[in-house]
């Protein structure tokens, strides 16, 4: 049975549309529960959700990331609380899922293999572990097939074309596709990605999500002009930062920005 | 399986079940046991393989190593002396159980603190930016925490003209001023890390940041045996000459293998480096000393294999002071070398096998003992190395007269006199923590 991931994919390209991922970090801002905001960017258009375990080491974020997860770990945000609270809202939710996680955070979780299992039980439908390659991604895999979990493995722009194929083979949801080198944020002007995505299609039949430096509307069109979804973290986790700092609603806040977002993704008319 | 075995065919039962040699390691994934392996955002991995490739065909090239060899003699000095510290070992023969006659090993210092720059971290960066320009590379990063790694890379891209930034905590670069002079002399950027402890970890976290963004252009120096694979394999390969040095000059000095080898643990890399050639010697007794900081509470010290558990830190597989659900824990150490919550994963393999056995010292015993080298030899060690001669004073005084002990003297202590001096009025105004100057005996 395709997982819930899979099947988001699947309808949309029979549909011909494009899905927008918002990256949301776990425990922040401190004014909004998790459950809230997921909610909010639902509403929004938002066809899954990546909600980000807070680590307190993310070597692959940049600072708005990495300063929303020391917030949130401050404040006494576990793993064990981000999993209670996706197992309480997972019945309201009908978008898909996403941890993105680390995998020293994982580790703990009973091992890299047992680790899936507990990401299901909560309400999950897939994974991303930024910092397992490839090479190190044998005992992930089992434990998440073993658990009907989908991984969603990460390919970069120095990723040569027979490593790419191989990832796209290992990857059980999407292909993770970096638009550009560096960490996550926002960096002004976006790269064409168009090249990389339809050569991963000539390997593929895995959906391809583009992310890193996504931040506007034009950006989130031109990143889906082949490529199945658009992903975007810090614009998002900034803005709603910005918004609890002025005392503004945070979820209102979430689902305006998301759908303004997603105006992005109607450039289709095909 | 040995060749021999492999001979006999599937059929024939071993004699006995070889065991994988701890000299063995890493394998091909970069593994020391179940330690190790390269935990990195796919951003890196090409990098690390370009890194695998370039260090395999420079292995074998004799070459290379002839260059390397050349410019450690005459440029760095090498090869550093081991010297016989004989009013060190009076004073911890004089420090032994009283009444018992001539006991006491002779200590000796094998003096990494002589090569230039005054540490051991010269031998990795050098090796480390000839590989960078074998890889066409122009720029190199580094990470550091006393400063010493920051200062031996400045030198080495100096040296083969390479441009150069070094991320340093803020809180080191206020604790060693003056290597952060020192690098900007030599023409590197230092650029002071304000996120997290504002320590080592931090400039790492922020090194490897800038190569995920820069690796096509830029070669990382990582400064221990820490990591993503290959490098816990490279620094330790550039590192073994303080070991093999170690060994000759042993046999020469000594006419035979010293007791035991005693060397301060941070990541790990001069320790790994002296410890290395003699894993198979198992009579050379191996000891690792920890920074054991203000006590055994979490966040006091920076005991990563004597208080951590195994996890995942800066992409691999290790002991790591870390909470229950994998939170690096805060680390401390008087010295900012030492003050790092993670460990080379080859020491880890090394201490559940038993071959080395791993301890601390506090904060308070490094002092003293670092005013003891000042004073008994007439030189100023680093607070890191502190440690370990805190360690090798005790395990001497306790060993027999005719034995030998070696401490690695991994760097000399200009850099930690202010930070000293601060320590020592801090402790005798707070009422003094027992910190006497042992004068020795004579």
């Amino acid at each position: 049975m395709p997982g819930r991931i899979s099947t988001i994919f699947e309808n949309a390209r029979r549909e011909n549309r494009r899905c927008l991922m918002p990256f949301i970090c776990a425990g922040y801002p401190a004014q909004a529960s998790l459950a809230s905001i997921v909610k909010a960017v639902a509403r929004g258009g938002a066809s899954a959700v990546e909600i980000g375990f807070p680590y307190s080491d993310p070597v692959a974020d940049g600072p708005v990331i990495a300063s929303a997860m020391h917030d949130a770990i401050g404040r006494g945000v576990t793993p064990a609380s981000v999993l209670e609270q996706v197992k309480a809202m997972r019945g309201d939710i009908e978008i898909g899922l996403i941890a993105m996680v680390s995998a020293s955070i994982l580790h703990p979780m009973g091992g890299l293999s047992n680790a899936p299992a507990r990401l299901v039980e909560a309400g999950f439908d897939a994974l991303i572990v930024p910092d397992i390659p490839l090479e190190e991604s044998g005992p992930l895999l089992e434990g998440a097939a073993r658990a009907g979990v989908e991984v969603c493995m990460l390919v970069g722009p120095a990723t040569g074309r027979e490593r790419a194929t191989n990832i796209a083979k290992a990857t059980t949801g999407f292909v993770y596709l970096l638009a550009r080198a560096g960490v996550t944020g926002e960096q002004g002007r976006l790269d064409s990605v168009d090249l990389r995505v339809e050569q991963l299609k000539s390997v593929t039949q895995a959906p391809i999500a583009v992310g890193f430096g996504i931040a506007t509307p034009e950006q989130v069109r031109q990143a889906t002009a082949k490529a199945d979804a658009a992903i975007v973290g810090s614009a998002l986790v900034a803005h709603l930062s910005e918004a609890a700092r002025r005392g503004e609603d945070v979820p209102v806040a979430a689902e305006a920005l998301t759908r303004v977002l997603a105006g992005g993704l109607n450039h289709m008319g095909v | 399986m040995s060749e021999s075995t492999a001979a006999r065919g599937p059929t024939a039962p071993p004699d006995k079940i070889e065991p994988v040699r701890l000299s063995d390691a890493p394998d091909e994934a970069g593994r020391y046991g179940v330690y190790g392996g390269a935990y990195v955002p796919e951003t890196l991995a090409p990098a690390l393989a370009q890194l695998r490739e370039a260090y395999t065909a420079a292995r074998a090239d004799r070459e290379f190593w002839d260059d390397l060899k050349s410019l450690l003699k005459t440029f760095v000095g090498r090869a550093t002396p081991l010297y016989l510290a004989q009013r060190l070992t009076q004073h911890a023969r004089g420090s032994g159980r009283a009444g018992k006659e001539a006991t006491g090993a002779s200590i000796w210092l094998k003096r990494e603190d002589m090569a230039h720059t005054g540490a051991h971290k010269i031998n990795n960066t050098l090796g480390q930016a000839m590989l960078a320009m074998r890889m066409g590379k122009k720029r190199v990063i580094a990470e550091t925490g006393a400063g010493q790694h920051g200062v031996a890379t400045a030198t080495a891209a100096a040296h083969f003209g390479l441009a150069c930034d070094v991320y340093m905590g803020a809180e080191d670069a206020r604790r060693q001023r003056l290597n952060v002079a020192r690098m900007r002399m030599l023409g590197a950027r230092v650029i002071e890390v304000e996120t997290g402890t504002r320590t080592l970890k931090d400039a790492t976290n922020e090194a490897m940041r800038d190569w995920m963004g820069s690796a096509d252009q830029t070669h990382y120096i990582l400064g221990s045996v820490v990591g993503p694979h290959p490098f816990p394999m490279i620094v330790r390969d550039f590192q073994s000459i303080i070991g093999r040095e170690t060994m000759a000059q042993s046999l020469r000095l000594m006419g035979r293998l010293p007791e035991c080898i005693v060397a301060c643990v941070g990541g790990g890399s001069n320790a790994a480096g002296i410890f290395f050639p003699f894993l198979e010697n198992i009579k050379v007794q191996l000891v690792g000393v920890e920074a054991g900081g203000r006590g055994p509470a979490m966040g006091e010290h920076a005991a990563s294999l004597t208080c951590g558990t195994p996890g995942i830190l800066h992409g691999s597989m290790s002991y790591v002071l870390q909470d229950e659900h994998g939170q690096t824990a805060p680390a401390h150490s008087c010295s900012a070398g030492l003050d790092y919550p993670g460990v080379g994963p080859e020491h880890s393999n090394w201490k559940d096998s038993g071959r080395v056995r791993y301890t601390t010292r506090t904060d308070d015993e490094a002092l003293d003992a670092f005013q003891l080298l000042c004073r008994t030899e007439g030189i100023i060690p680093a607070l890191e190395t502190s440690h370990a001669i805190a360690e090798g004073v005790q395990l001497a005084s306790a060993m027999p007269a005719e034995s030998n002990l070696v401490i690695c003297l991994s760097g000399r202590g200009d850099k930690d006199v202010d930070e000293v001096v601060r320590l020592l009025s801090m402790n005798s105004t707070s009422g003094g923590t027992g910190i006497v100057m042992p004068r020795p005996t004579q």
